[in-house]
């Protein structure tokens, strides 16, 4: 095991009868590191935190928390004895026990106890509300709850199941910014599954993009965003252009000229671009013209279709922009991805 | 439009409870404050509140392990468990104490048995001990099936939190499962002790002088009737005074499911070398409550049948026990209506009002109810004295709160948004109530009209003192055969009503399953 590594997954699998939930799955989180799992719905990012808690047995493969052997051919730990802290996706908060019980419940009995208790409540920012019944509570506290009780009793890890999916996206922005503090100030390495890439990106140290039940990608977002391995990561994590090209040496040449890209082979590719290496101006001479338009305030995506026939999004700042129906003449800054094609 | 209905539901509720305490107050407040404060009085209601406490603590010790058997393990059979362990529901109380009668009693079934031996007596079965033991093996289902639905339908992350906050599996299960139980174990708690309260038939056979025989005692032999009212005043009041208690206890925690998304099926507990005692207590349980007494039952109908006895007299207070069931459960569950879709989508002062007065047949033991009608029907009505028609109307007061509990957990699970798409279509009040409210509460109307044509069925005191003179059903048949200790009479009518009333129990407990 590498050093610093708190949780492990070695080429494990999980089926539910004929259906493979999970296939020969590799991750690794690093002390004090946010990993995201981030997938579409029934991908089994939900099964491997899962098999991570202890809540499912893997059939095959080995998981190490804290540097400890929990699953494997002939050991299986119970979650108990797992050292792993888990916030449900709809928080689980006991409804017969207040904030500070629920907070205390995994601690040992003692005189250190309560001290812990205040600890916590202080670093989610719940002072005060110790004596309340979960059910009085807000959602976002409720949420900062649960996290205060996975994190009172030092686990090796916290894992977080869609922990924003219960909260309206005004509060969401606010909450992810306020869970990264909490997270942070305890020093916690954490696991968190979401099938929101914009909460992966922004919350994340590391993310692991699942597909259909296999890790198909685990890079720092910015590394993702910029250099997907495959088409399916680019379209899943953000909005992706793709245009038919032939590379040479290090160029694609496409529908829009002349591109550098990071294509280590020449031949026919898919070349991606995101919308926003996409630069639009008004000229009556152009080769495009706007077809379409969403303004979202601090920007706004304009759907272009060129001359050619493809059709192309760019996102522009939030200025007055560009009408529909305007021609345009689209120019292209940065790099591009080039694909082989398939 | 629903006032009208329910507030005449609401005074039909109340009326007998005010007559009640007229009639009390009759011989004015000396002979009432007399009464009251007798030694014998006194010891009438300590007698009865130790019943309730003992048959109800039995029942919870002996029903909650079984449920959770049933519900959570890979028991053996667990489905076949779960339907045996709530049938004795079906065995009317009264029934149960004579086949306990006839079998422990002084020269039963096992006296005889052992004569050769020179047994000459057996332990003492009446009194305390024989009630009780009668009282829990016929009501402990109450809680037996609350705890079941109760388990079936928790959050399953609220065990896994616990596990991921390193309680192993009994620690668990005492500090997380358990509390989630409490307000199921409260609920079929409340119903144990509210049904020994007003049980008639087993203090009656086993003569423990409980307020219900005491009432019957005072009315059928005094000249005077007001001790009998006062009496059966006081029985109303440990009967509020239990509800109050409960209401009390439910503290401040809020219990609902608050999980959004798709809802997961707990795990199953493996049982591993405890799964052979696990199966002999669920056998020793089915045995006791279920198999004995209808083999005791049909020892007698044998022996009954050898020594000449007919069954032909029977057919006629099949049909009436059936007939008036039948109306019973149909005037009920409508009667419900108006007042759960009060409840439900009205929440107020005045609907909570409507709603908690129809609880007071849960106060109002069968046996105070009845009394309350005789004299009022003979006094003021006496059109309606002695007629089907108010036996139904005692039915419908004393069985509405089951009626009404079904059809509102039904209601509960209608969203109100469709019956707004309805309205939004152009339909008004009444045509939504009868094409969209009503055809999707549908199984809990019908699971509340099972639930009192069951109760019906097994209905004793009501009925033996509001029947019309010659109507006999299978309940009074029962009873006056066994009041004489004609057993082998009475073994015939119990096996047919157990038969008749296991009929609607299968519907509710297939309707469980289906969920």
């Amino acid at each position: 095991m590498s050093a610093g590594a708190m949780v492990r997954l070695s080429g494990v699998s999980r089926s539910y009868g004929p259906v493979e939930a999970v296939r020969r799955v590799n991750l690794e989180v690093r002390r004090g590191e946010i990993l995201a799992l981030l997938g579409p719905s029934g991908c089994g990012k939900t099964t491997t935190l899962r098999l991570i808690a202890g809540f499912e047995p893997p059939d095959t493969g080995t998981i190490e928390v804290g540097g400890h052997l929990v699953a494997g051919p002939d050991t299986f730990l119970p979650p108990e004895k797992r050292r792993v802290g888990m916030v449900f996706q709809d928080y689980a908060l006991f409804p017969h026990l207040t904030v500070a019980q629920n907070v205390a419940y995994g601690l040992p009995r003692g005189r250190k106890r309560q001290a812990r208790v205040e600890e916590v409540l202080a670093l989610a920012h719940l002072e005060g509300l110790g004596d309340r019944m979960p059910h009085e509570l807000s959602g976002g506290q409720q949420q900062r709850v649960a996290l205060a009780r996975a994190l009172a009793p030092e686990p090796a890890v916290v894992l977080l199941d869609e922990p924003f999916s219960n909260l309206d996206a005004a509060l969401r922005t606010r909450v992810r910014q306020e869970m990264r503090e909490i997270l942070g100030a305890a020093d916690a390495t954490a696991v968190f599954v979401t099938h929101d890439q914009e909460e992966a990106l922004s919350l994340a140290d590391e993310v692991a993009v699942m597909l259909d039940g296999t890790v198909v990608q685990t890079a720092p977002p910015e590394d993702l965003y910029h250099h997907p391995a495959s088409p399916e990561v680019a379209r899943f994590v953000g909005e992706a252009n793709f245009l038919p090209g032939e590379a040479r040496a290090g160029c694609v040449r496409c529908a829009l000229g002349e591109i550098p890209a990071s294509c280590p082979f020449d031949g026919a590719v898919d070349a991606m671009l995101r919308p926003e290496a996409l630069r639009l101006t008004a000229d009556p001479q152009g080769e495009a013209t706007v077809v379409g338009r969403e303004f979202y305030g601090h920007d706004q995506l304009l759907k272009v279709r060129l001359d050619c026939g493809a059709v192309v999004h760019a996102r522009l700042g939030g200025g007055p922009g560009i009408k529909v129906g305007e021609r345009v003449r689209v120019e292209v800054a940065g790099r591009a991805v080039a694909f082989p094609k398939a | 439009m629903l006032l009208a209905p329910a507030g005449l539901v609401v005074a039909a509720m109340v009326l007998p409870l005010i007559y009640l305490v007229v009639r009390s107050l009759e011989g004015g407040w000396e002979e009432f404050a007399e009464v009251l404060l007798e030694a014998e009085t006194l010891a009438v209601l300590a007698r009865s509140a130790l019943l309730a406490a003992a048959v109800t603590a039995a029942s919870v010790a002996v029903a909650v392990p079984l449920a959770w058997l049933t519900a959570r393990t890979d028991l053996p059979g667990r489905r076949v468990w779960a339907v045996l362990g709530a049938l004795p529901l079906v065995i009317p109380s009264y029934v149960g104490g004579f086949v306990l009668v006839s079998a422990l009693g002084p020269r039963g079934m096992l006296q005889e048995a052992l004569e050769p031996f020179g047994v000459e007596r057996l332990p003492e079965i009446y009194g305390f001990p024989g009630a009780a033991l009668a009282l829990t093996l016929f009501t402990y289902p109450y809680v037996f099936l609350t705890v079941r639905g109760a388990l079936r339908g928790m959050d399953p992350s609220l065990e896994e939190a616990a596990r991921s906050l390193g309680s192993g599996g009994r620690e668990t299960f005492f500090r997380v499962t358990l509390p989630q139980l409490r307000p199921a174990i409260v609920a079929g708690a409340l119903l144990v002790a509210l049904y020994t309260l007003s049980d008639f038939g087993v203090v009656s056979l086993l003569q423990y002088d409980s307020f219900a025989r005491e009432i019957y005692l005072q009315y059928r032999s005094a000249f005077d009737r007001t001790p009998a009212a006062i009496l059966a005043l006081m029985l109303v009041a440990l009967t509020a005074g239990i509800l109050v208690l409960e209401g009390r206890t439910r503290g401040r925690a809020g219990y609902h499911r608050s999980a959004a998304g798709a809802a997961r099926r707990a795990s199953t507990v493996p049982l591993g070398r405890w799964r052979w005692p696990a199966l002999a207590y669920c056998g020793t349980l089915v045995t006791l409550a279920l198999a004995a007494p209808v083999g005791v039952l049909a020892f007698w109908l044998v022996r009954g049948l050898l020594q000449g006895e007919s069954l032909r007299p029977l057919w006629a207070a099949a049909w009436n026990s059936v007939y008036a069931s039948g109306l019973a459960a149909a005037v009920t569950a409508l009667a419900a209506l108006p007042v759960a879709i009060l409840a439900v989508r009205y929440k107020g002062k005045t609907t909570g009002f409507v709603e908690r007065a129809t609880y007071l047949g849960y106060a109002l033991p069968g046996i105070v109810l009845a009394l309350a009608l005789v004299f009022f029907g003979a006094n003021y009505a006496p059109w309606a004295y002695q007629t089907l028609g108010l036996l139904i109307f005692a039915y419908t007061v004393h069985f509405l709160p089951q009626a009404v509990g079904a059809t509102r957990s039904a209601l509960l699970q209608v969203k109100p948004s469709v019956e707004e798409a309805a309205r939004g279509l152009g339909r008004g009040p009444a045509a939504v109530l009868a094409t969209i409210t009503a055809p999707l509460a549908s199984s809990g109307i019908l699971a509340g009209a099972s639930l009192v044509f069951l109760t019906t069925m097994k209905e004793l005191p009501a009925t033996l003192l509001l029947s019309p003179i010659g109507f006999e059903t299978l309940a009074t048949r029962i009873w006056s055969a066994t009041a004489d200790a004609f057993f082998a009479r009475a073994a015939a009518p119990s096996l047919l009503l157990i038969a008749l009333s296991a009929l609607p129990m299968y519907l509710l407990l297939i309707r469980e399953r289906a969920r």
